[in-house]
């Protein structure tokens, strides 16, 4: 909220020399933020002179119409001036910038010539004088004297605080209680505006013309007040005092009856509403739409309504959207006469409901889903009878009422609840002096204080809320600093620390970790040729954009997003990885629970909560192009190839302490021959391989670009494996050459040799590959080394198995042995 | 042929000079066979000894051995001089350039914010707290309801949520890593410590300072005695240890639903005070509805945004360099440097 420092002074007893910098750390010390401080007239210096339209001559002879004005600015003779604006006419006072004058933005007023005249100066319009957006016209004044210092008669020159009110603090959306927090902050004397206000006298009258009011819905609102004033003027200026104020306050000044209402509402915080009484029929009802299905707002929008809205009804049907705006059929005109002011105390939920469903976040419901004073209904709306009256010539008819007589809470606290909670243990007097800033009553011993908690601040309802007041006064610097230890053993989780491991062993390896937004569409699911539970995507109710509205249920589509971006700002050796959550929408949600907060919910309950979030894999996925050893003044260097995206999809399972087994598989995206399917368990843990074709072209990507994906939370978390016996007998090598089929995987040739080995045989190794024969056979080249624990092997023995092993590849491959 | 002395100190000084003369080692080797060889005039004397009479043997033999001593050993310091000069010259001509460039693989290197989620758990795994996680999609009674935000509360508007759908399930992208916090005091007895990193998700659009994905951390202490001095000495260590041992910070009232008394914290840092988080004691209704004894329990919370966190350490000032993912941004960053 935007607020004057010449406002606030009226009801705070400010010292005269203290800065603007002082008030703003006063109000950041107790818990208001100072988004901005406008020292407003800082930059604009005088002669500004009230000037009286004498002549107007138009010059029709430009591109568009301009006046040659003369003016009495009570120098004895006519001042000529040329203006481009057309909101006044002959006898206007207006704003004049006598030459010399300097206008916001360093702009200097002097005497020029220009078409065809000279211009002796300026009139001013709002936006000129930096004193609100309004630039569609010059101001026309409503009052003033000709030749009076006009930077005087619009009180210009002002401090104008823009404090964020928190969403708990209702009441400090107003000059009331901000007056109260900034008098607490700095321990001087507030004067509470209500106090001065004499609602009572209006409270009394009576009369059968007054408009009536009822609460149907009693959640709906527990007070409310219509006033009913006669003979109201609404063609009277709104006098330039109360104008400025709401301009300051940074709405605008619209019509009289309107102005009073919001300067009312700013002035303490009670959002009011002015009825043109004449049209309604019958009296007003505080009301949930039920069978009404529409109403035509103020800002002439026509809405549809559901059935618990809350309304301001009349016999007729709707007048307002209780709390948000009113509506148009009631709306006061230059022609209303008579006039009902509502001032309710409304359900702040129910108001924070009617606001979001139509969108409409108006300066009334922002305070009243905040929380506003239910004392205020009766005062605020004798406070603006009262301006209706003094300014509007009204007469008063009667009032009416509803609801229930507002209570006072009352809290216990002891000191020790405070210094159990703060770490402080305050004074005696810095409690007391605490709560009577706030404005609450204290009583009860030194051991328990009774708090008597004011109207305004329906915030406070607990003794911890009882606890932040003590210390916010007595400023949060006073709390000590303690640093508490802990439980003994913390460490990272197993999963936390494979992330942490694999995450540094691929950026080790030369891999950038990436971080993308898990956001994706339809067409890269489709593209990307992604089918069963990898097309199962979550859309986003609310996407920050068409274009991206759904969760991706792989890595893939932003891993090959972030590669195109780095391959269009220039690199050629991309070698990236993300570690992420994926989001798969494969099981049925049930409706969700949503227990209440009076108590643990049972374990049934906190299972069902838990049961319907879907579960969310964690994976690790990358992408490798151009070279992962450079070519150079050395030679030729070595692209990244389908290899190497299997050896890190097989190093990640290694590296979680896994066993794994490896077979070729048709998967998309991937190149539909050269995709790895690596499997623990028998279950498929990882992909890798190449990208298809047809996806690199469409995506405009190197061809044979590498792509490897694991599921990091898939894997198990094995025991850990101890280190086999180191044996030391020396090892016997024997070199086999197969001859097989082309088809065959190589790993079942080494799996049937492991199987056909013996228990002697420590390990096979591929050394070879000779796919030159012809006839779609290859030659497989394999070191198989045997060691046994007890003895040197012999040669002989160690053909033996060798034989065996072949043996075994031969019967189930049809290997031979290459001569 | 006789023997003299004068003949034999003559040799010794001519084999002496010769090997001083040698250049190399090929003339070295010549030397040796002219001078200390069989057919040397030393080892022609030294075969004369034979012919004469024990007085004079014993006397020429004594010469002869002592000058072949002295030439011995002063072809033996040549051949050594000659051999490292050989030497030397070999290894000069294998010698590179060293200033070529030699690194052939690509630096890869972990995102700054993986780096800075790592320090932040370490520095509070010391201090005896548990690493926890949760889900980023989740539950909206975790996410709101059960932090004391309800349906229509401003602070629930206050937060641009991404929905998802079906809605029936009532499922939201995480607006912070609050719910974490409650799973754990769900699933957990008091005491507890934990420090709750993760990714959470507002509906902001990316410019210099927003982003709608960004990270989180939140920590969380339930114990008995908490009181706000322990949240403030906790944040203290912990500006501490991320932006240097001078930093100051600062506490100033605020409103969160799921905390009472509520703070914002500040820190001051190149001559600014700089927002860091929220902060303050957990709310009693949020105690209550996770089942924690209320009466002998209180605790604390705090919570800030690792992007924002990350900008002030590093002076970084564009928010598109941290989500763009350009390899440029997390290669500057290598391993993190120690």
């Amino acid at each position: 909220m935007k607020i004057p420092l010449s406002w606030l002074k009226e009801f705070v007893a400010l010292p005269t020399k203290i800065s603007h910098d002082d008030i703003a750390a006063a109000f950041v010390k107790v818990g208001f933020e100072v988004e901005e401080i406008s020292l407003q007239g800082s930059d604009l210096t005088g002669p500004l002179k009230v000037g009286k339209v004498l002549s107007i001559e138009e010059l029709t002879e430009h591109k568009k119409p301009i006046r040659y004005v003369g003016l009495d600015t009570g120098e004895g003779k006519t001042r000529f001036v040329i203006c481009g604006a057309r909101n006044f006419k002959v006898n206007d006072l207006v704003v004049v910038a006598i030459p010399g004058s300097v206008l916001p933005g360093n702009f200097a007023i002097s005497a020029r010539e220009t078409y065809g005249k000279t211009s002796n100066g300026m009139i001013c319009s709002a936006k000129e004088l930096g004193i609100s957006d309004d630039s569609a016209g010059i101001i026309v004044l409503p009052s003033g004297k000709i030749g009076e210092n006009a930077i005087e008669l619009l009180e210009i020159k002002d401090v104008i605080f823009d404090i964020a009110v928190n969403p708990d603090r209702g009441y400090a959306m107003s000059v009331r209680g901000l007056a109260c927090e900034l008098a607490g902050a700095l321990k001087l004397k507030f004067i509470d505006p209500a106090s001065l206000i004499k609602g009572k006298k209006y409270d009394s009258i009576k009369n059968g013309r007054a408009v009536t009011v009822k609460i149907e819905d009693k959640d709906g609102a527990d007070s409310i007040y219509i006033r009913t004033l006669d003979q109201v003027d609404v063609k009277r200026p709104t006098p330039i005092w109360m104008q400025r104020r709401i301009e300051k306050c940074g709405m605008r000044s619209i019509s009289l009856a309107v102005d009073i209402t919001n300067y009312v509402m700013l002035e303490l915080g009670q959002p009011l509403h002015a009825f043109d009484a004449d049209v309604l029929h019958g009296g007003l009802r505080v009301a949930s739409a039920a069978k009404f299905k529409r109403l035509v707002t103020l800002d002439k929008v026509d809405r549809k309504l559901s059935a618990d809205e809350l309304l301001i009804c009349d016999d007729s049907g709707p007048q307002a959207l209780a709390g948000t705006m009113g509506g148009l059929n009631s709306e006061v005109t230059n022609k209303t006469k008579k006039i009902a002011l509502e001032a309710a105390h409304f359900n702040p939920q129910r108001v924070a409901r009617n606001s979001r469903i139509h969108g409409l976040s108006s300066e009334a419901s922002r305070r009243i889903e905040r929380g506003t004073d239910p004392a205020l209904t009766a005062l605020a709306s004798a406070r603006a009878s009262e301006l209706l009256i003094d300014l509007a010539g009204a007469k008063f008819v009667g009032s009416n009422s509803a609801g229930v007589a507002t209570k006072n809470k009352v809290i216990k606290v002891s000191p020790e609840n405070i210094t159990e909670l703060i770490g402080y243990t305050y004074t005696m007097k810095q409690i007391k002096d605490a709560f009577i800033a706030i404005g609450c009553q204290v009583a009860g011993t030194s051991t328990k204080l009774t708090i008597t908690i004011p109207t305004w601040r329906p915030d406070l309802n607990t003794v911890a809320d009882l606890c932040e007041e003590v210390a916010r006064l007595n400023d949060y610097a006073l709390i000590p600093s303690r640093l508490p230890i802990g439980k003994k053993g913390a460490k990272l989780t197993r999963m936390q620390q494979r992330k942490r491991a694999v995450a540094n062993m691929l950026a080790s390896q030369g891999l950038t970790e990436v971080i993308n937004y898990p956001f994706t569409n339809q067409e890269m699911v489709d593209l990307l040729g992604f089918s069963g539970d990898r097309a199962k995507s979550f859309r986003i109710a609310n996407p920050m954009s068409e274009e991206f509205p759904l969760l991706r249920t792989h890595l893939i589509p932003g891993l090959l997003t972030t590669l195109q971006r780095n391959l269009s700002r220039g690199a050629k050796d991309v070698a990236i990885f993300e570690l992420g959550t994926v989001f798969r929408n494969t099981a049925i949600l049930a409706d969700a629970v949503m227990p209440d907060l009076k108590k643990k919910p049972t374990a049934k309950v906190i299972d069902q909560i838990y049961t319907g979030v879907p579960k969310q894999m964690l994976f690790v996925g990358g992408v490798l192009v151009g070279e992962q050893i450079k070519s150079g003044w050395q030679g030729k260097g070595l692209p990244w190839s389908w290899q190497d995206g299997v050896a890190k999809a097989v190093e990640i399972v290694e590296s979680t302490g896994n066993k794994y087994e490896i077979v070729n598989a048709e998967l998309a995206p991937w190149h539909p021959g050269r995709c790895a399917e690596i499997k623990v368990n028998g279950k498929p843990v990882a992909h890798a391989g190449e990208l298809h074709p047809r996806v690199c072209n469409a995506l405009n990507l190197p061809p044979r670009t590498v792509v490897f994906a694991v599921i990091l939370s898939e894997l198990p978390m094995p025991e850990h494996s101890y280190l086999p016996k180191i044996w030391n007998f020396p090892a016997v090598v024997q070199d086999v050459a197969l001859v097989i089929d082309g088809n065959v995987a190589a790993i079942s040739i080494k799996n049937a040799l492991i199987e056909g080995g013996g228990k002697l045989l420590e390990s096979v190794e591929l050394f070879d590959r000779y796919d030159q024969i012809g006839d779609g056979k290859v030659s497989l080249a394999f070191t198989l080394t045997f060691r046994s624990p007890e003895q040197t092997l012999t040669s002989e023995e160690v053909a033996k198995y060798r034989d065996q092993a072949v043996a075994v590849a031969s019967k189930k491959y049809g290997a031979v042995l290459r001569g | 042929m006789a023997l003299n002395a004068e003949q034999i100190k003559s040799d010794q000084e001519s084999a002496i000079a010769a090997i001083s003369k040698a250049a190399n080692l090929e003339e070295l080797k010549q030397v040796k066979i002219d001078f200390i060889g069989d057919r040397s005039p030393l080892a022609k004397a030294n075969q004369l000894l034979g012919s004469l009479n024990p007085n004079e043997r014993a006397e020429f033999g004594k010469l002869i051995g002592a000058a072949k001593t002295v030439v011995n050993q002063k072809y033996l310091d040549k051949n050594i001089e000659l051999e490292k000069e050989r030497d030397s010259q070999v290894l000069q001509t294998e010698k590179v350039d060293v200033t070529l460039p030699t690194k052939r693989t690509l630096s890869g290197g972990l995102h700054p914010l993986t780096l800075l989620t790592n320090e932040i758990c370490d520095l509070f795994i010391g201090l005896g707290y548990q690493v926890e996680e949760g889900p980023e999609l989740e539950s909206e009674w975790l996410n709101f309801d059960a932090l004391n935000i309800p349906a229509d509360h401003p602070a629930r508007t206050m937060q641009d949520t991404f929905f998802v759908e079906p809605l029936n399930a009532k499922l939201v992208l995480r607006t912070h890593t609050s719910p974490v916090q409650i799973r754990t005091m769900l699933n957990q007895e008091p005491p507890i410590y934990v420090i709750c990193p993760g990714k959470v998700y507002r509906a902001d659009e990316l410019d210099a300072t927003h982003t709608p994905v960004f990270h989180q951390v939140e920590g969380l202490v339930i114990d008995q005695g908490i009181t706000m001095a322990d949240l403030k000495g906790t944040l203290d260590h912990f500006a501490r240890s991320i932006f240097g041992s001078e930093v100051k910070t600062r506490l100033r009232p605020s409103y969160f639903p799921f905390t009472e008394p509520s703070a914002e914290v500040d820190f001051f840092f190149n001559g600014r005070w700089i927002e860091w988080g929220g902060c303050g004691m957990v709310n009693e209704k949020v105690l209550i509805a996770c089942g924690i004894d209320s009466k002998k329990y209180s605790g604390f919370a705090f919570g800030m945004g690792l992007e924002r966190t990350l900008m002030v350490k590093y002076g970084i000032t564009d928010m598109h360099d941290i989500v763009e993912g350009d390899i440029r941004f997390s290669q500057s960053f290598g391993l993190g440097k120690q």
